[in-house]
């Protein structure tokens, strides 16, 4: 079976705009890091879009996702607000996470959106035990794991699908094989091509899906949602993809051919998804023009909001290590 | 008439908290039908059921990761770590992510989570189902760490824990199950214990014996013996590593004077490491002798009976090094 979900037009414009947003916040992210503005580590989601909107397109309210070091697109598709993520990014007490994680454990716990993560495959029994809570609850919830190819030769990746398979728990594990962990390319980091291949091992179905098109994932989330709804477990989705940058926000990426970079960015997500808005579905382009200049401002106004936000004061270092100290006692 | 060990504690508070709240579950190997290597759960399975009860693969960081993302869906598990030893698997979710969760999200979201480990020797068990790693886990901010020693105070601190909310290292000694010291009765019903509240085992004027978990048992069996030789050894029991007691152990020690720590952790870096130094700083005015350390020897737990009697302090050792350190501190 597979679930065909018809769009209209508006809801295709959306999808556009929700891949141009994540597009523009990390571009203009790296800017603002370049200009020393950003602290820290940043690892740019450009190119992956169409994973993270085509996937979070299928979620609904009491539903829960783990993300990654690459985490701005995941928390941008689940509807995350750019201003509070900016602010978090300026390490600002009204960032999400009031300027104690930055971009590697963002969090927007209100949208079930559990958290980038500095530990790669560290999200992913973190997904998994959610899913349990879900089923212990009967609440017809699904959860998600996003991850890395590389992620995929750590102990919990293993470990996870294991028990997820055998106790069906409601859970999809998309894995975006962007090629690469970190440098190093897939062929030199395991001896298999398709991710999807080790679903094999658990007795779980596992799906290759073309991530640079939004509506191809779209298509394999459904019935990967569905199923899990349903009661019948989970599924791995291998989303085939790319990054078009560096590791992270630095790296020039010197380790990947240029024939493999220019086969890719002739595939890119958006240009894509933006010949077929315009040729197939009809869509004019001064619609696209507005989303594009919406998306601008914006992302303009998000990040001069995040400029003025106070600093956290010095004093709440030592918040919220523990819920209940016990009257500072265990911060002693 | 039986007699409440330690094991039915442990048994009994998850149990009670398991029936007030259906958010209470226990995740761990062979938790389930099978009762658990130390029986620790056995009839739990056939009280709560499968919903409350979640026997796993043998995969730790699983465990222990599946119970952390539970816990930030709203659950309170109680994950079970057979050996201690074997938390070395799981370091990641512990330290990495149920630590730190709450801080890093700018406390967005807490990890009411509990994890039990059974810890030190359990006789011959040596160097990897032996140690006493709860050092390891005072020096991470975000985490909790208990240690208790009795029934009644493993009842009564686990259903604490368990209303916690947050993470717990629940620290279980495996020579304690069979519980010598545990009032008569099958169920005896203790009232949650908070925590960072020391006990006085053994009331004495000359020197204070802090020890935790089995070493305690020893300490107050070489208090006995020191007090026929006329010398007034104060046992005092933390409870709680984290968090510590220190207004209890600052009056113990402002009474004698004299402060003695005994664990079962090597002594290099373990958490009398701590206790000595803050005391040091803190109650220099009121010692009238340097601190004494007492602590497993620095190195891995060995098989032989003989060799494991050498490395790990003894009610013997423990006599020994008391009588010695107050010949010099007098
Ligand atoms: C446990 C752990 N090991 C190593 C790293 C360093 N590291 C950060 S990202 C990364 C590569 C991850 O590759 P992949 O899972 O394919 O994700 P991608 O970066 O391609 O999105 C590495 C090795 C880390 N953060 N955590
Ligand atoms: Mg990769």
């Amino acid at each position: 079976m597979t679930a065909t979900v018809t769009k209209t037009l508006d809801e295709r414009l959306e999808l556009f705009r929700q891949m141009l947003l994540i597009r523009r916040f990390e571009e203009k992210a790296s800017r603002l890091r370049a200009k020393g503005l950003i602290p820290g580590f940043l690892h740019p989601y450009i190119g992956q879009e169409a994973v993270a909107v085509g996937i979070c397109d299928q979620l609904r309210d009491g539903d829960a996702l783990t993300s990654t070091h690459r985490g701005h697109g995941h928390m941008i598709a689940r509807g995350a607000d750019p201003k509070r993520m900016y602010a978090e990014l300026y390490a600002r007490e009204t960032g999400y996470n009031r300027g104690k994680g930055g971009s590697l454990h963002m969090m927007d716990a209100d949208r079930g959106f559990l958290g980038a993560n500095g530990i790669v495959g560290g999200g992913i029994p973190l997904a998994t035990g959610a899913a349990l809570q879900m089923l212990r609850g009967r609440t017809g919830g699904v959860a998600v794991s996003f991850f890395g190819d590389g992620a995929t030769n750590e102990g919990t990746f293993h470990e996870s699908l294991n028990i997820a398979s055998l106790w069906k728990l409601p859970i999809l594990y998309v894995c975006e094989n962007n090629l690469y962990g970190e440098f190093t390319r897939q062929d030199k980091h395991q001896s298999i091509k398709d991710v999807a291949d080790r679903a094999a091992a658990y007795a779980m179905k596992g799906v290759i899906v073309d991530g640079n098109d939004v509506e191809a994932v779209i298509a394999v989330a459904a019935e990967a949602t569905a199923r899990a709804r349903a009661g019948e477990g989970p599924t791995l989705i291998e989303a085939k993809t790319y990054r078009h940058r560096g590791h992270f926000e630095g790296d020039m990426a010197r380790y990947r051919p240029q024939e493999e970079v220019d086969f890719w960015m002739k595939r890119d997500p958006l240009d894509l998804y933006e010949a077929r808005l315009t040729g197939e579905f009809g869509a004019d382009a001064d619609a696209i023009q507005a989303i594009r200049d919406a998306v601008e401002q914006q992302l303009d106004a998000a990040a001069e909001w995040a400029g003025e936000q106070p600093h956290p004061d010095p004093s709440e270092s030592t918040e919220d290590v523990y819920v209940d100290s016990y009257e500072g006692a265990a911060l002693r | 008439m039986t007699t409440f060990t330690y094991a039915d504690a442990i048994r009994q508070a998850i149990s009670e908290e398991m029936d007030a709240n259906s958010d209470v579950f226990m995740i761990g190997e062979d938790i389930g039908e099978s009762g658990g290597v130390f029986g620790v759960s056995k009839t739990l399975w056939e009280k709560h059921g499968h919903h409350q009860m979640w026997d796993t693969p043998i995969s730790e960081t699983a465990v222990v990761g599946l119970a952390v993302g539970a816990a930030m869906m709203g659950a309170r598990p109680v994950a079970e770590i057979m050996f201690s030893d074997f938390s070395m698997l799981a370091m990641d979710q512990i330290v990495n992510q149920a630590a730190k969760l709450h801080y890093m999200t700018g406390g967005q979201l807490s990890v009411p989570l509990v994890i039990r480990m059974v810890t030190g020797t359990g006789g011959s068990t040596a160097a990897q189902h032996s140690q006493s790693l709860e050092g390891m886990f005072t020096g991470v901010p975000g985490l909790k760490v208990l240690a208790p020693s009795t029934p009644e105070d493993a009842k009564g601190l686990l259903r604490a824990a368990i209303q916690d909310p947050d993470p717990v290292i629940f620290f279980e000694h495996k020579l304690l199950y069979g519980g010598r010291g545990g009032p008569a009765g099958d169920v005896v019903p203790v009232d949650p214990i908070r925590f960072g509240v020391g006990r006085i085992h053994r009331e004495g004027t000359d020197v204070t014996i802090v020890s935790y978990l089995r070493t305690l048992h020893h300490a107050l069996a070489a208090a006995e013996e020191l007090a026929e030789e006329g010398i007034s050894a104060e046992v005092w029991d933390p409870r709680t590593l984290v968090p510590f007691d220190r207004a209890g152990l600052a009056a113990s020690i402002k009474k004698t004077g004299r402060l003695v720590i005994a664990h079962e952790a090597p002594v290099r870096g373990g958490f009398g490491a701590e206790i000595a130094a803050w005391a040091a700083s803190e109650c220099f005015g009121d010692l009238t002798a340097p601190v004494l350390r007492i602590g497993a020897q620095n190195a891995p737990i060995p098989y032989a009976p003989i060799l494991e009697n050498t490395v790990l302090p003894t009610q013997a050792s423990i006599a020994n090094d008391v009588r010695a350190f107050m010949k010099r501190a007098r």
